[in-house]
């Protein structure tokens, strides 16, 4: 990773996050849901399509965030924070942000583990194929397993997180939330030289 | 002189071979005449091809059906076929239990499949296409089969019987387009006489 940068936000940055934690957050509520017992069958298949797409689409933004803090660099904790909360704050989102691809990743092995052998057909536009796994009612446990365990730690995790959020905005009055929801504040332009047109 | 004896000969084999030649253009089908029972031999084939390839493959297990081949007038013939959807079987279990659950066949509300045949017509030696209503859910449709006569003795008949369905008309499309709208039936369907 490159080294941190400290000008706040930018643009891509924090739509990728909100959409990111918009998409994660319905998508925990979502698998939650179809694994109900009792669900209607009919409704379950759909939510399950339903939960396959954006989980897709949620790794596909993941890994676009992983190609921004790799191309530009990840951004330095707020000057505000004190050491140990800068710590925490890098070591809270570089997990964040690892989980975002392990959990969809792991869900992707479960459709390609399962003996249902379902296709995954991505909001009925296009079938992505399965990962070159083996399937069998083990592996498919297996990765059941991982894909929930490392949901509901990412759910968890991310509730620590926006809790901190919170805490800095509401009760610090700190600008760690704002940084996240306007963009970096632009330099003013130089004002041009030479050209005497005062008004 | 020999060529006349070999006139004779070949003139006389025609003459045995011209009725058997005769029984096997004529429809098979009438020698066939009789009531049936559709043993548990058959084999009720189905599939439901997914999109990317690869598909559901099932059969039924549990039904039950008789028909009657009118020797005189093929098409005045007769088929009823039942068969009882809590007998799906697939590779999965999971699969078994949707298809049996009220997004399919909902078998506890509807636990029969029937047929009934409407019209018999007689396409070629041996084969036929048969219309009838299919009621499925508690929806009745029109469908038609295509029959092929595989053989018969003096107490068995045994034909293959396809035909394409498609789900939505019975309100079973759930899972399209990711599985296909058609149902592919294969069936070999065994007689014995009654
Ligand atoms: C960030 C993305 C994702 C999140 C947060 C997420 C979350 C969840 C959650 C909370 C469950 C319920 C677990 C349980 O209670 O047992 C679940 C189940 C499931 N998810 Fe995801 N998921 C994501 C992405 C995906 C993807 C990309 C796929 C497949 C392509 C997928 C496939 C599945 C399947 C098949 C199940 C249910 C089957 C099982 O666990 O046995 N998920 N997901
Ligand atoms: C599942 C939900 C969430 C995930 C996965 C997530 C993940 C992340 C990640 C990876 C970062 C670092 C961004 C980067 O460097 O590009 C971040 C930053 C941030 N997140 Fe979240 N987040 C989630 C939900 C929330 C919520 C609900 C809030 C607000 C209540 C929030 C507030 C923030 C803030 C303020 C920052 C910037 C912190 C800073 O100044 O460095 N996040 N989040």
């Amino acid at each position: 990773m490159r080294k941190q940068r400290d000008d706040g936000y930018g643009i891509v940055a924090i739509c990728l996050h909100w959409l990111i934690a918009a998409l994660v957050l319905g998508l925990v509520a979502l698998g939650f849901a179809m694994r109900r017992a009792g669900i209607d069958p009919a409704l379950q298949f759909s939510l399950y399509q339903w939960h396959k797409s954006f989980g897709l689409l949620a790794l596909s933004l993941a890994g676009l965030r992983l190609l921004l803090w790799l191309a530009a660099g990840r951004v330095a904790p707020d000057p505000d924070l004190g050491i140990i909360e800068r710590r925490a704050s890098t070591a809270t989102h570089l997990l964040l942000g690892l989980l975002c691809l392990l959990v969809p990743l792991a869900g992707w092995a479960v459709a390609s583990t399962t003996t249902l052998n379902i296709p995954t057909f991505l909001f009925n536009i296009v079938v992505i194929p399965p990962l070159p796994m083996a399937r069998s009612v083990d592996a498919e446990g297996f990765w059941s397993w991982v894909h929930a365990t490392t949901a509901y730690t990412l759910l968890g995790l991310a509730a620590l997180h926006s809790a901190a959020a919170l805490f800095h905005h509401l009760v610090r009055r700190e600008g760690v939330l704002m940084r996240m929801l306007r963009r970096r504040a632009v330099e003013p332009a130089p004002p041009p030289a030479n050209e005497g047109r005062e008004r | 002189m020999r060529h006349v004896a070999l006139m004779v000969a070949s003139l006389a084999l025609g003459q045995i071979l011209l009725p058997l030649a005769a029984f096997s253009k004529a429809p098979a089908l009438s020698q066939a005449a009789g009531t049936y029972e559709v043993s548990g031999t058959s084999q009720i084939r189905f599939s439901v091809d997914q999109i990317g390839g690869g598909g559901i493959n099932g059969r039924f297990t549990k039904f039950s059906g008789r028909f009657r081949i009118d020797g005189r007038r093929i098409d005045a013939s007769t088929i009823s076929f039942t068969l009882y959807p809590q007998s799906v079987s697939t590779q999965e279990r999971r699969m078994e239990d949707f298809l049996r659950s009220s997004a399919v066949f909902d078998a506890d509300a509807y636990p029969t499949v029937t047929f009934r045949s409407t019209a018999v017509r007689q396409t070629g030696d041996d084969t036929a296409v048969v219309d009838g209503m299919l009621t499925a859910r508690g929806i009745t449709h029109r469908e038609q089969f295509s029959v092929r006569l595989q053989g018969f003795n003096r107490n068995d008949i045994a034909f293959n019987v396809t035909g394409n369905v498609y789900r939505s008309r019975y309100r079973m499309d759930v899972g399209t387009p990711i599985y296909l709208n058609v149902v592919k039936f294969d069936m070999d369907i065994r007689g014995v006489r009654q």
